[in-house]
């Protein structure tokens, strides 16, 4: 018959590639972090330096601006998309003809490659050629050049991010909203509950978990950005849309420098998970306030 | 209950054409751009098809270009052969989660999942050392099929081991029990009631991981340098060194992006699970 040894056999392999692929270069990088090394430096070798990497970091003005933009970056996104998804929840769960071809054309940006998504956007913002700069000028007389001026830079690269990942939002608040339970609902407006209220103690309560695991799954996401900025800005102008991840390939792969790249990406991930930490914390607490 | 304008189906169906316009927008002008000739790109901005003057020359000249053909194979080999893997590695390990007392499972099966969860730039560098510092002679998974194929597992096989999980769950102790009884190996069993049992559920997990590892940039860009490189790296490639062959570039991101969005009308339902780790069912 079946014996613990057979389950362990099947489970081996998987375990096995998991852990050369995930576990050992996160170890790696628990060590580097504490070590000099740049292998473009007069001395090479890796040398023991304690927190020295961390100390530096601190109060290294290229590293806190790529954070600050990355959480900005995160920031805006979250809140844009979770406005935006909701209420197109709430419209695609409407009765409508043609339903399902809309639900269908919306997922369409969720499975493009972001470096596609990229290049999609580039085609729409490259002046001369794209549609959106001859629409600022003619519009808004806008000069619009996203190479030059990194608000606009900004801005495109979170309008992107919300083209491509809103409906995403908008699917898992569908999944969430068509599951309330009708009775607490009729009850409420049958006493003449505003629609207000009814949204901030019946809907929003039940909907939690869902709005919970949507954020969270959207803030690691928007966390690591890289593929589509890279393509669409370059990290440009200047350093003004180098968010973190593309910081961390600069520092690791053109400038060769290990060790403070590794604990570049130990104070990342750190922050990775305090972020969504805090954000559990703060998500249950609202719960119990609102009940 | 008679419903004012703002309820009614007809402006439902308005917002939804204008939403799908929206959607469709950028993609429709990538289409436009890759099927122009050069002359029609500049100027006035038109989103008008105008079929007498589309030209296919963009495709036909990427297409006929061998690196572009390097690329678009490599892709395909790396993504056929992670799902193929990543499917059957995880159809064992779930079948072994699910039948088997294995101590500490619970934590096991959560420590599997975070492997999907980190940021990859923060694992680029120990990667890099060790895909181009491991040696077989002259031989490194540096610029190697095999060590894309291999290192995509890290975010597709957490992803294919958790939702095969839930699949083989869902398939009665009692059949395989029945197989047992009769003398039936582990093997057997497998092949025999898992395997069919659980053929949509793989074809669904299949799909996903392609889709994954077809999209995949940041290794792939950092860790091959000609002979291994995917279609996303050459879309990449595209922009710094042609500059401004905006219809080639287009042509190459329409190729890059058509895949997915043809697997879209199969697995809509089973996206929004894939993206949020079957915490939401869409």
């Amino acid at each position: 018959m079946r014996n613990t040894t057979t389950g362990w056999l099947l489970i081996a392999p998987t375990l096995f590639i998991l852990f050369v692929t995930g576990m050992l270069p996160f170890l790696y990088v628990l060590a580097v972090g504490f070590f000099d090394w740049n292998t473009f430096a007069q001395n090479p070798d890796p040398q023991f330096s304690g927190v020295n990497n961390f100390r530096a970091l601190v109060f290294d003005a290229a590293f806190l601006k790529s954070l600050w933009l990355t959480l900005k970056f995160t920031l805006f996104v979250l809140v844009s998309q979770l406005v935006i998804g909701f209420f197109l929840a709430k419209m695609l769960l409407r009765d409508m003809p043609l339903k399902g071809l809309f639900r269908t054309i919306h997922t369409l940006p969720l499975m493009i490659a972001p470096i596609a998504v990229g290049a999609t956007w580039r085609l729409m913002t490259v002046p001369g050629l794209g549609p959106i700069p001859h629409w600022m000028q003619q519009w808004f007389d806008v000069n619009y050049i996203l190479s030059r001026f990194p608000d606009q830079a900004f801005a495109t690269v979170v309008v992107m991010d919300i083209w491509h990942w809103t409906p995403l939002v908008t699917l898992t608040l569908m999944a969430g909203l068509s599951n309330l339970p009708d009775e607490p609902l009729e009850q409420a407006r049958i006493d003449g509950a505003s629609e207000w209220r009814i949204f901030w103690d019946i809907t929003l309560p039940f909907l939690k978990p869902v709005v919970l695991t949507t954020v969270f799954i959207r803030l690691m996401d928007a966390l690591r950005t890289v593929d589509e900025v890279w393509m669409l800005t370059g990290g440009g102008p200047g350093a003004e849309t180098r968010f973190i991840g593309l910081h961390i390939w600069r520092v690791v792969f053109p400038k060769t420098d290990y060790g403070y790249g590794s604990a570049m990406s130990l104070i990342t991930l750190y922050l990775t998970i305090v972020m969504c930490w805090l954000l559990y914390v703060a998500m249950t607490g609202m719960k119990e306030k609102t009940r | 209950m008679k419903r004012g304008f703002l309820q009614s189906r007809l402006l439902t169906v308005l917002f939804w054409l204008a939403m799908s316009v929206l959607t469709l927008l950028p993609v429709w002008w990538m289409f436009l751009v890759s099927v122009r000739t050069r002359a029609d790109l500049f100027g006035k901005p038109s989103f008008l098809l105008d079929v007498s003057a589309m030209t296919w020359d963009n495709y036909a000249a990427v297409l006929a270009n061998p690196t572009f053909q390097k690329y678009m194979t490599n892709s395909l080999i790396v993504a056929t052969s992670n799902a193929v893997l990543v499917s059957v590695l995880a159809l064992l390990a779930a079948y072994a989660m699910s039948r088997f007392p294995l101590a500490g499972k619970d934590n096991l099966f959560f420590w599997v999942l975070t492997n999907r969860m980190a940021p990859p730039a923060v694992f680029l560098l120990p990667l890099f050392l060790m895909f181009t510092g491991i040696k077989l002679g002259d031989w490194s998974l540096f610029d190697t099929r095999i060590g894309l194929i291999l290192l995509y597992c890290v975010f597709n096989l957490p992803f294919a081991f958790w939702l095969l999980q839930g699949i083989v769950d869902a398939i009665p102790r009692e059949l395989d029990e029945a197989a047992y009884v009769d003398g039936a190996s582990t093997f057997t069993v497998l092949t025999t009631v898992i395997f069919p049992l659980a053929r949509p559920g793989l074809a669904v997990t299949g799909i996903l991981t392609w889709v994954f590892a077809w999209n995949e940039y940041l290794f792939a860009s950092t860790l091959t340098s000609v002979e291994a490189r995917t279609i996303t790296t050459g879309l990449a490639e595209f922009v710094t060194v042609t500059g401004t062959n905006w219809g080639q570039l287009a042509a190459v991101a329409m190729l890059t992006l058509a895949p997915a969005a043809l697997v879209l009308a199969l697995v809509q339902r089973h996206i929004v699970a894939g993206l949020t780790f079957g915490a939401v069912k869409g």
